[in-house]
């Protein structure tokens, strides 16, 4: 499942690159930092990638999920810091649905 | 003109809500709507939803499926609404609940998931429903009232956040309309009530479709953030 989880995300980072300046692009990597420090996105770029993935995460999965967190916006336990935790952020929001 | 023209309605069953369901379909209008019940009715161009606006995954599979099968939606009309006439020292506190549950949480989870289908298009209109209620201050509706004073917030606000996709958010307060809504106020508050009003008559469905459309219309991309209240509130 993880990495059915990283190609929707690799999908969502293509498409979301096509509206970020050449110096925001994000590289398809899970260790890639998405925000906070040390991160390439501002809020609105975070927005442009959240709505991509959840669209790529439906289309993969047959599941919608809403990836609005609580603590997008916090620097130590956002699922937003990099592509890693949003993944890992994505799998535990499929579980949970899968056994609701 | 824009790319699609589908609009999402909600609290179609009964009342403005089946009103705007019908005009907007006889307009030409791909309309999907929803409410707890099913429709009762069947229009060529209509597509229902039975969900409680207030259940976020019910509401998010609705949005998930209305992108496979549209793609994108051009309007939101958030019309599902629920009031309660009573004196705040004999309200349930579940009253409040289920009254900021459909008409704040409700019209909060269509308003972010359609400005998701909205965006890439650059392109959309949401329409709320705020009430003269709130602007008359009306002793016996602290609950009502205040939930759509929290609409009037949301509708401001988004306003400002989803201005750069392109999309409006306004709201319609409209005056007492003879629905279900208000069956039960007693006659003599209600006339007072409309007394208050600069137009001192009741409130038709054609008078909020007319405010609908306004914020509708392609060529209103520069109204947003604004409410209109009927009758001179
Ligand atoms: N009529 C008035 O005098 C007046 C005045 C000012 C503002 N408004 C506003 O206008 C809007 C429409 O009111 P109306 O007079 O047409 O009311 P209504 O006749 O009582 O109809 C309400 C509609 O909303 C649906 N609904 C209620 N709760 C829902 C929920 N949790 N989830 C999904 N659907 C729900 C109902 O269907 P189900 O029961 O099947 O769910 C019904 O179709 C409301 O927002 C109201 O506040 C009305």
């Amino acid at each position: 499942m993880r990495d059915r989880i990283l190609e929707a995300i690799f999908r969502a980072i293509d498409d979301a690159n096509d509206s970020f300046a050449p110096a925001d692009r994000l590289a398809k990597s899970a260790e890639t930092v998405l925000y906070g420090p040390g991160g390439n996105l501002d809020s609105l770029g975070l927005v442009t990638l959240v709505l991509s993935v959840e669209r790529e995460v439906d289309d993969e999965f047959g599941t919608p999920v809403s990836l609005a967190d609580e603590k997008a916006m916090s620097q130590k336990t956002s699922p937003f810091r990099n592509v890693g935790t949003l993944a890992d952020y994505i799998e535990v929001l499929l579980t949970e649905n899968a056994n609701a | 003109m824009p790319e699609s023209n589908v609009i999402v309605i909600t609290g179609t069953r009964k009342g403005i809500g089946q009103y705007l369901a019908q005009y907007y379909v006889e307009k030409g209008h791909c309309v999907v709507g929803c409410s707890r019940e099913p429709a009762g009715y069947d229009l060529e161009g209509y597509s229902h939803y039975t969900l409680d606006v207030s259940n976020e995954r019910d509401v998010v599979k609705m949005f998930s499926d209305v992108r496979k099968r549209f793609g994108a939606i051009y309007g939101l009309v958030n019309n599902a609404g629920i009031a309660s006439m009573n004196h705040s020292l004999l309200t349930p506190l579940k009253t409040v609940q289920r009254i900021f549950d459909t008409n704040v949480m409700g019209t909060f989870l269509f308003c972010r998931e359609a400005a998701k289908l909205m965006r890439p298009a650059k392109c959309g209109r949401i329409i709320n429903f705020a009430t003269v209620a709130t602007p008359f201050k009306l002793e016996g509706e602290a609950a009502y009232a205040s939930s759509k004073a929290a609409v009037v917030s949301l509708t401001e606000i988004l306003a400002r956040e989803y201005a750069e996709y392109g999309i409006t958010v306004n709201a319609v307060g409209p005056t007492p309309v003879q629905t279900d809504l208000i069956r039960s106020v007693p006659k003599d508050k209600m006339s007072r009530l409309i007394d208050r009003q600069a137009i001192k008559r009741f409130g038709e469905f054609r008078d909020v479709s007319n405010a609908v459309d306004f914020f509708l219309n392609p060529q209103s991309d520069f109204v947003t953030g604004q409410v209109i209240y009927l009758g001179g509130a």
